[in-house]
């Protein structure tokens, strides 16, 4: 019973010392309070358009009826897991997931290796002027509009009655493709379209960070190896790779942790109903759903399993990269 | 030195530069032709005769685009959208960036995961087009200021506001200089080639941005040059069966012209800005 009253005279204390704490906190934020201005307009807009769509994510445990609302519809559990996964929408969803997998493995196989070594060939360049102008051509397709990527792909690859593009006339004449065949239109077709699309658009400009690794390789290592008679192939395998080693962790890492999303917007401007079957991925699927379907519980169901892969994979890839070597992306 | 040049050395050189060359004529190869081809004849084009320069050339094709007028509309709310939403973007990520960077700001390690988890997980298109409804911003409002900051960019910023010398920030702060002026006078001033790249950034994909603006804006008088361009090339029968039969010109031509009104512009700045950038993605891309 004694100690009653101590303990009071501690909890007062300690709310005295919370108080005092808060009172700090307050004073530093007035007297600071041009820093956390800065800071506002970003919070406010990660707040707004990032963060509040992610609670939105709550409809795909629901009935979602828009009238509704996402608080006022059904709760539905899992259902819509359910049926994307063992349901009525699930060989549409297994079809888009095997696809996404296929197209960005591939991606990956042929994609990976051509920057890399592009930056190995641009470094043996030693005219200034020449490297320049060549890395300055292969960078500009990057800096091109999906839109105009994909426009010039379609119309130098058409073969209708009214014209021929000058790519599907080369292929004919080639005789890698027979008369009347629509490269665009057949599902055969698409995921080398969509590969070689993607290597022209953006091999020259990943390539950079590649090249800018190479030349921070100290010189005395290519003199050294030089002295010991190593040859080029030697030299690039006891130098070059291992000097470029971090920086192509880091690029398989982050490539491996964006597995899931293959350039969508490509894949909208260059698909069409006839190449749904090696074309269609998750993102084009959640789009049909979710808002050209009208079904916004489905969609936004399949966006998060796709968000979640993703995520996990990002995370694995930087654990295993974090037991391998040094590096890491936190 | 030179006689040390061994023989398999001289050969991987050649070979390199070969290659190398290929790729990028390769790479630019298409803009070319698309302007032969948007220049060049019916009979010369359908015969496949244009392969690299244009052949019985003629303007008619960029006549009949000076006179489009929806063309001129989304060309114009392209640039719109992009000059205002470029400095939008650039301003939340400046200000955010460097109060991110700064040491004494309360929960600062929170701050920075939380704008670095938004390159790891998202919330999907679904809640995205859902929000911009709820929020009213289904419009040109949301094309500016939806599209906001992308934490690359920030970390860009915030790893080079963190470079300069904490020297100049004290004695700046000893001459009375406040959170605003620090910014603005000392930081901005010092970091143009970082903020360049950024604003590139920003700048190229509000230029070239084109699904959400497909989703997001309904009016034709709204529309930006990418959905417009798109909208062609899906109507490309309809465009066609409207054309008189005896034109001049392919109507693959008037496509390759309209591509080719969309390149010029990127093509013109493009100089100006590689010589920024090259340092830029350097800087943000292995270091941080």
């Amino acid at each position: 019973m004694a100690s009653l009253p101590n303990i009071k005279q501690q909890k007062s204390e300690q709310q005295e010392s919370e108080k005092n704490q808060f009172l700090i906190v307050v004073k530093t934020l007035l007297k600071d309070y041009r820093l956390y201005l800065l800071l506002l307009p970003m919070v406010l807009w990660y707040a707004l358009m990032f963060y509040r769509p992610l609670a939105g994510l709550l409809i795909s445990f629901k009935n979602f009826q828009p009238n509704l609302g996402a608080m006022g519809s059904d709760f539905v559990g899992f259902a819509n897991f359910e049926s994307l996964i063992d349901g009525a929408f699930s060989p549409q969803f297994w079809r888009s997931f095997r696809n996404t997998f296929v197209i960005s493995l591939y991606g990956l196989i042929f994609g990976f290796p051509i920057p890399i070594i592009l930056a190995i060939f641009f470094s043996e360049i030693v005219n200034n002027f020449v490297r320049g102008f060549t890395q300055t051509l292969s960078y500009l397709p990057h800096f091109l509009s999906e839109v105009t990527i994909t426009g010039l792909v379609l119309t130098m690859l058409r073969n209708s009655e009214a014209s021929t593009g000058i790519l599907s006339g080369f292929l004919l004449n080639l005789g890698l493709i027979e008369e009347g065949t629509k490269i665009v239109q057949n599902a055969d077709y698409f995921r080398p379209m969509f590969i070689i699309t993607g290597i022209w658009k953006e091999a020259g400009y990943s390539s950079i960070v590649f090249f800018a690794a190479i030349m921070a390789i100290s010189p005395v290592l290519y003199e050294a190896i030089k002295v010991d008679g190593g040859n080029k192939l030697q030299e690039l395998r006891y130098v070059t790779f291992p000097g470029m080693a971090p920086t192509l962790i880091i690029m398989i890492v982050l490539r491996i942790g964006r597995m899931l999303s293959v350039g969508f917007e490509r894949v909208i401007l260059l698909y069409n109903a006839n190449t749904y079957e090696t074309a269609d991925v998750l993102s084009t699927f959640v789009l049909r759903i979710g808002l050209e379907g009208g079904n916004q519980a489905m969609g936004a169901a399949a966006g998060m399993f796709d968000s979640l892969i993703g995520f996990g994979l990002v995370v694995g890839a930087n654990f295993i990269s974090r037991q391998i070597s040094d590096s890491s992306l936190w | 030195m030179q006689q040390r040049i061994s023989r398999s050395e001289r050969s991987f050189k050649i070979f390199a530069i070969t290659l190398v060359s290929a790729f990028s004529l390769l790479a630019f190869f298409p803009v070319i032709y698309a302007f032969s081809a948007s220049i060049s004849g019916k009979f010369a084009y359908d015969a496949g005769q244009v392969v690299l320069l244009p052949k019985d050339a003629t303007f008619e094709v960029y006549k009949l685009i000076y006179a489009d007028k929806g063309l001129w509309i989304s060309f114009t709310n392209t640039l719109f959208y992009t000059i205002f939403g470029t400095a939008w973007s650039l301003f939340i990520s400046i200000t955010g960036a460097y109060a991110l960077g700064k040491r004494r700001l309360l929960f600062r390690r929170t701050f920075n995961f939380l704008v670095v988890f938004t390159m790891w997980f998202s919330a999907g298109m679904v809640p995205l087009f859902l929000n911009y409804t709820d929020l009213g911003v289904d419009n040109r409002w949301g094309i500016i200021f939806g599209f906001g900051v992308q934490a690359f960019n920030v970390i860009l910023l915030r790893s080079f506001f963190a470079a300069i010398p904490h020297e100049i920030e004290e004695a700046a702060r000893i001459d009375g200089a406040n959170e605003f002026q620090m910014l603005f006078n000392i930081f901005v001033p010092m970091s143009k080639a970082a903020i360049a790249t950024v604003a590139l950034f920003y700048a190229t994909s509000r230029w070239n941005g084109y699904f959400w603006a497909r989703m997001l804006l309904a009016e034709p008088t709204e529309l930006p040059l990418q959905v417009y361009m798109r909208i062609l090339i899906e109507n490309y029968r309809m465009v066609f069966d409207d054309m008189p039969p005896d034109l001049p010109y392919s109507p693959d031509s008037y496509i390759f012209a309209v591509l080719i009104c969309s390149i010029i512009p990127v093509l013109i700045i493009y100089p100006y800005i590689s010589r920024y950038f090259a340092k830029g993605v350097n800087l943000g891309g292995v270091k941080e």
